[in-house]
């Protein structure tokens, strides 16, 4: 164990809020009646079904896939019957309404037979670990849900260090905290694999130093061999540390470039969680059907960790850790810094669910007008991006965009430091994902009004070459015709002429006959 | 002075050959503010400006024949965008030409109704309309712009303007509450 060699800049100490739901052991989430499989999940492109209503489903079947290669496939979390593939609403903060696939389960959650395992994983390729992980549909479980398959492979980067993200800096969140200390076995496998994927030298695994539990749980579990090339690393508790950019700064003082990623330089980060689901696809072949999540929260009574199955209605999860409903005043899915609002209790949980936070009036507090902005600065001493916040804001508020992206927009990592610390109380945030998604809009509108020019100047040269070619037709027709016109009156030329040059020698053979008679 | 008068003029002789040689040298195919002005409008080719197309409608703002407000598909955002290029001030859109759409649309053919008379592929001014003489027509609603060009033609009245739902990749943050939207 040793501690962090870099640091980052800004930041911000936070009440953790961790022990009340790290009290028991996390528990296994009761079978609902019916389960909600969304399409689209996360970051890729939508699924297309498999199956269809009606059809009998067993448990870790195969329901819904791509052909894209940014997407990863979804599972029956239990065997039931596909009761329909209809609108429902699921969890982004947009509160739409997407399609999914409702199973209504049979209680019996059986297995179709015997799993592919591979427990002599060691014997693999690269390829085929990465096709297994693919086809379990694991994406990362820390946030944004990004397929873990496409960071598995680096391809020309030479990979130098794989991180292994246990920061879990996020107030409320305890979920990678309790797996690191139950199941370090687990997460050690899960590295070992990813490991042998991405052909990495050295595993760090971060965490933070407010989990000492789980710190002594991972140290005891690694043998002498293991501690030849993992290390666990301590970094201070300090918001955002398990930002990837942040931890990779913290663990190896490596920055990653702006518009970079960390294969760029030689590092691959994926979280605690993550390395579990992969151990488990790859060893007991089990796919990503379940995933452990915090729910917390002033307004449930028994905050807990739980084992819940993928498409699990939210509110039969609350409701098994004792919510009180008069108490709820905001349900938040992730933390309080990056996590986003859910309307509905009936939107289910999808694989990025890390938690749910059940807000009570004491936590959400007295709304807050936002006040002019009084260029403080302290935006700017806290983000950890080192962008300027107070700049972004001016910008994105007077929808200056090409501005926002000069100050580096796309690397501001929506942590809610700026917002947190302004006395303003102005939701810097919300601005600059109103920027980004309105950037990003520009953008498809452009690529679709380059198409349509291309496709009317193609248009108009389809209808010039056209007119061309009937005018070329014409001129051709019109000579044709004046030729045979001309040929005709020359052959009957040359007959008049003809004639008349037989008369012509007639005239002059009768002169002459008459010219000798004379003489 | 002599001299003086004789350095002047060889350097007025010297850099007028440089002018000259630079001109020919870099010179500058096409109009290159037209090709500004037509990457900022939508390429919906409407005609609603009154011109027939976007590209001709760019090259009439050049001219000084049109105002940079008579383009209803790019509202406010075009008119925003030219107003910067050309250094003017922004006016809002001239009602003459049209009001701005609330949502993109696109339209479809109702294939029952349809005769296949091909005059809609005929006003079509992207190609976005697959169809032959007497066989069913259909829209590429990918390739639509929204032009709404192809519905006076239709002797059949089968062909809807319907609001173009966005996928939720392509979802947008709203501004905050209580920002003008």
């Amino acid at each position: 164990m040793t501690n962090a060699v870099g640091r980052f800049h800004g930041g911000l100490h936070l009440e953790d809020h961790k022990a009340c739901s790290m009290q028991s052991a996390i528990v296994a989430a009761p079978l609902p009646e019916q389960l909600i499989i969304p399409l689209l999940q996360h970051i890729g492109a939508p699924l297309e079904p498999l199956v269809k209503p009606g059809d009998h489903v067993f448990k870790g079947q195969l329901i819904a896939d791509s052909d894209a290669n940014l997407s990863a496939p979804v599972h029956a979390p239990s065997s039931g019957t596909i009761s329909a593939i209809e609108e429902r609403s699921i969890p982004h903060p947009s509160g739409r309404a997407e399609k999914c696939i409702v199973i209504e389960t049979d209680g019996k959650d059986e297995w179709p037979g015997d799993r592919q395992t591979y427990k002599n994983y060691q014997s693999l390729s690269a390829d085929q670990l990465r096709t297994i992980i693919r086809q379990a549909g694991i994406v990362g479980l820390g946030g944004a849900g990004f397929p873990s398959h496409i960071k598995l492979n680096p391809g020309q980067h030479q990979i130098n260090t794989l991180i292994l993200n246990g920061a879990e800096c996020e107030p409320y969140i305890s979920c990678d905290a309790m797996l690191m200390q139950e199941r370090p076995r687990d997460i050690i496998n899960g590295l070992k694999i990813i490991r042998q994927t991405v052909n990495a030298r050295q595993c760090l695994i971060g965490i933070e130093d407010n989990k000492p539990a789980a710190i002594a749980a991972l140290s005891n579990c690694l043998n002498d061999d293991e501690k030849q090339y993992i290390k666990i690393i301590t970094v201070p508790t300090l918001y955002p540390s398990g930002g990837e950019k942040q931890l990779i700064k913290l663990l190896t003082n490596l920055e990653v470039p702006s518009r970079q990623h960390p294969v760029d330089v030689g590092v691959v980060c994926h979280n605690v969680g993550t390395a579990i689901a992969v151990a488990d696809a790859v060893i007991e072949g089990i796919p990503l059907i379940s995933r452990t999540m915090t729910i917390t929260g002033g307004a449930v009574n028994k905050p807990a960790n739980i084992q819940s199955l993928l498409g699990t209605p939210m509110r039969h999860l609350l409701t098994a850790c004792g919510l009180d409903d008069h108490k709820l005043q905001r349900l938040i899915m992730g933390g309080p810094m990056m996590g986003f609002e859910i309307s509905s209790m009936d939107t289910p949980v999808i694989k990025t669910t890390n938690c749910l936070l059940a807000m009570d009036k004491q936590e959400t507090g007295e709304p807050q007008t936002a006040l002019p902005c009084i260029r403080c600065g302290e935006c700017a001493v806290v983000c950890p991006a080192q962008l300027l916040p107070q700049q972004l804001y001016w910008w994105a508020k007077a929808r200056d965009f090409d501005k926002t992206q000069e100050y580096n927009l796309f690397d501001c990592i929506e942590c809610g430091c700026c917002s947190y610390v302004c006395p303003s109380h102005i939701p810097l945030v919300h601005y600059y994902r109103f920027a980004k998604t309105a950037i990003l809009e520009e953008e498809r509108d452009r690529i679709k009004s380059d198409r349509a020019r291309d496709r009317h100047d193609f248009r108009l040269l389809r209808l010039e070459r056209k007119k061309q070619e009937d005018e070329e037709r014409k001129r051709k027709k019109k000579e044709l015709l004046k030729k045979v016109n001309d040929d005709k009156s020359d052959s009957k030329k040359s007959e008049i002429e003809a004639a008349l040059e037989r008369v012509k020698a007639k005239k002059q053979a009768t002169r002459e006959t008459e010219q000798s008679r004379d003489s | 002075m002599l001299e003086a008068i004789l350095i002047l003029a060889g350097l007025a002789i010297i850099f007028g050959l440089l002018l000259g040689f630079a001109e020919i040298r870099f010179k500058v195919e096409g109009d290159p503010v037209v090709d500004r002005i037509d990457a900022i409008l939508p390429q919906t080719q409407c005609g609603q400006c009154t011109y027939p197309g976007c590209r001709p409608y760019a090259e009439a703002i050049v001219k000084g024949e049109a105002d940079i407000n008579q383009c209803p598909p790019g509202g406010e955002v075009v008119i925003q965008h030219l107003a910067d290029l050309l250094d003017v001030e922004p006016k809002p859109l001239n009602a003459d030409n049209g009001e701005e759409k609330e949502q993109k649309t696109v339209v479809i053919i109702d294939e029952q109704i349809c005769i296949g008379c091909t005059l809609c592929i005929q006003a079509c001014p992207v190609d976005a309309i697959l169809g032959a003489a007497k066989q069913m027509h259909t829209v590429i609603s990918d390739e639509c712009t929204g032009c709404d060009l192809c519905i006076p033609p239709c002797p059949v009245d089968c062909i809807y303007i319907v609001p173009l739902e966005p996928e939720l990749t392509a979802w947008k943050w709203p501004l905050p509450a209580g920002e003008q939207a």
